[in-house]
């Protein structure tokens, strides 16, 4: 297993993920015009902003899933969508990613689904996976469930499996999307200690992109807001709070009115009553 | 000039697809050397695809070689050739129907079971996933799939013909009363091993490697929507089957011209 230990170089703090000039595009619609970022090492990122606003597709493109259009994302002092297949997967054994829905394997148990990384990239000795599936489980609390099988977990309950497999390799950061969409009030504040001890703990750096405002706020070392394809804020989470960019206000305190409009783009409303407008 | 713009249209998005589909098998070929190392993947993939399938394929092998006893029976009785009855059944099942019929059933059977498990996997970000772990899910998960394909079918072929002659032999012989003795001399002096029963396996494995490709690249190209996951499966029962059908002429062309 790889250490945890930070070169100096890699000192808490300095850049890990940085994204210039990203620009990309999908059937026509633009999703990202020009969006610089940069995840610092050690912290806790949250990237925020309303749904649609390509914020699952920064994490594939931080990933290598997708390429960008234009501009760079460099992890780890490497620019992503320039490796080749087999430098990437390696760069991704040092990413760790939480899917909105978890991912997991359904025919494969709790513990095997946490081991299946395992599995694949090492061959270590039965004994040792055991006590490392069982000690990344007891971290999410789930090691009493390590018999189930995903279809008998809850969504709370499978989220933290999954964060149990993302963790499994002791990466250096980890992605988490959505991850306290659609939880009950318990599994939340799981969910939320969590992110933040293990980000703590393991000496992990986390991005995690969330519209839940209260929860990320609560966590987050430093925030990006996106909106319009563009970064419409950032910083610390009380700048955040305090800002005076109406777009972000509106987000922050979600208020219906405000530049952001609640409604999709559509012709004149009695053009389409009255005229019979083409749908 | 808009319906030839369709029909080129269509005609690109099907080369497209095509070569999208030739890339993919090429890809996960590669991966086969692999699975000699971690053969318990393929293992599990023949029980999936291979012994799920035994039931059907016997069920239907024996009924086969019953009603072709029977239609041959009245055929040849006319020319009092009945005790040729054996070697029809057996040329019959091992050249053509054992191979067709059981790809045909294996289509409809393992086919779609593979397409829309793999489809799945795609809606629900699990290959999406294992992408993220580093794990290639071509490797991993296509690729013991399409070689427990091609391994099954030709067992799966061989089930259907072995249990069609002896569907055939109790018509023939216990209720029409062709001669026991002549039913299997026959067959044993007419059916050559290589020119019928090898010519058989080389077709069913052709067919079992045609259906399992169709099936896991439908799956893996699916769009990751329940219409989506419904049309692939359907796509590939149609595809597949039709491809059978297809390869099963130019292969008989090839193997028994002359």
């Amino acid at each position: 297993m790889r250490g945890v230990g930070v070169s100096p170089e890699a000192a808490e703090g300095t850049p890990l993920v940085s994204i210039r000039d990203l620009h990309f595009s999908r059937a026509g619609r633009t999703i990202f015009d020009g969006v610089d970022i940069e995840i610092r090492r050690g912290k806790v990122t949250a990237i925020m902003g309303p749904s649609g606003t390509g914020k699952t597709t920064l994490l594939r493109l931080i990933g290598g899933q997708i390429r960008p259009d234009q501009g760079t994302v460099e992890v780890d002092g490497e620019v992503v969508h320039k490796l080749s297949r087999e430098n990437l997967f390696q760069l991704r054994k040092r990413m760790g990613m939480l899917f909105q829905s978890g991912a997991l394997l359904t025919d494969l148990t709790v513990f095997e689904n946490v081991a299946f990384p395992l599995r694949e990239h090492t061959d270590l000795p039965e004994s040792v996976l055991r006590n490392l599936v069982l000690m990344k489980l007891e971290a999410v609390g789930l090691r009493g469930a390590h018999g189930l099988l995903p279809r008998e977990l809850s969504g709370g309950m499978a989220r933290r499996v999954a964060l149990a497999r993302a963790i499994v390799l002791d990466p250096k950061m980890v992605m988490y999307d959505e991850p306290f969409t659609g939880q009950d009030p318990i599994s939340m504040g799981v969910l939320v200690k969590l992110i933040r001890e293990l980000n703590d703990a393991l000496g992990l750096s986390s991005i995690v992109v969330s519209h839940d405002v209260r929860e990320t706020l609560a966590i987050a070392d430093y925030v990006y807001v996106i909106g319009h394809g563009k970064v419409v804020g950032h910083g610390t989470p009380e700048a955040i709070s305090k800002t005076d960019s109406p777009w972000v206000e509106q987000f922050v305190q979600g208020l219906p009115d405000g530049p952001v409009s609640f409604d999709y783009p559509a012709p004149k409303f009695i053009d389409e009553l009255m005229h019979g407008a083409k749908l | 000039m808009d319906w030839l713009q369709l029909l080129g249209h269509a005609g690109l998005s099907a080369f497209q697809r095509l070569g999208r589909g030739n890339l993919f098998l090429f890809q996960v070929l590669l991966g086969f050397p692999d699975l000699i190392r971690r053969f318990h993947l393929v293992v599990v993939q023949l029980w999936s695809v291979g012994v799920r399938s035994l039931l059907l394929i016997m069920v239907a092998g024996t009924f086969v070689g019953m009603v072709m006893s029977l239609q041959g029976y009245n055929t040849l009785v006319d020319f009092g050739a009945e005790d040729s009855l054996g070697v029809l059944v057996a040329l019959s099942l091992v050249r053509e129907l054992g191979p067709v019929v059981s790809a045909l059933l294996f289509a409809g059977r393992a086919g779609s079971a593979l397409t829309a498990e793999i489809g799945l996997m795609k809606a629900t970000e699990q290959l999406a996933g294992m992408e993220m772990m580093a794990v290639d899910p071509l490797r991993r998960i296509v690729a013991p799939r399409l070689l427990g394909g091609i391994l099954a079918m030709p067992l799966l072929a061989a089930l259907f013909s072995a249990l069609g002659v002896i569907g055939g032999y109790f018509v023939g012989v216990g209720l029409l009363g062709v001669d026991d003795g002549a039913f299997w001399s026959q067959m044993q002096a007419k059916v050559d091993l290589n020119d019928d029963i090898l010519n058989g396996v080389i077709k069913s494995v052709v067919f079992g490697l045609a259906v399992t490709w169709i099936a896991v690249f439908e799956g893996y190209d699916t769009v990751p929507t329940s219409e989506g996951v419904s049309r692939a499966t359907t796509r590939t029962v149609v595809h597949s089957s039709l491809a059978v059908l297809g390869l099963d002429f130019v292969l008989t062309a090839l193997m028994f011209n002359g």
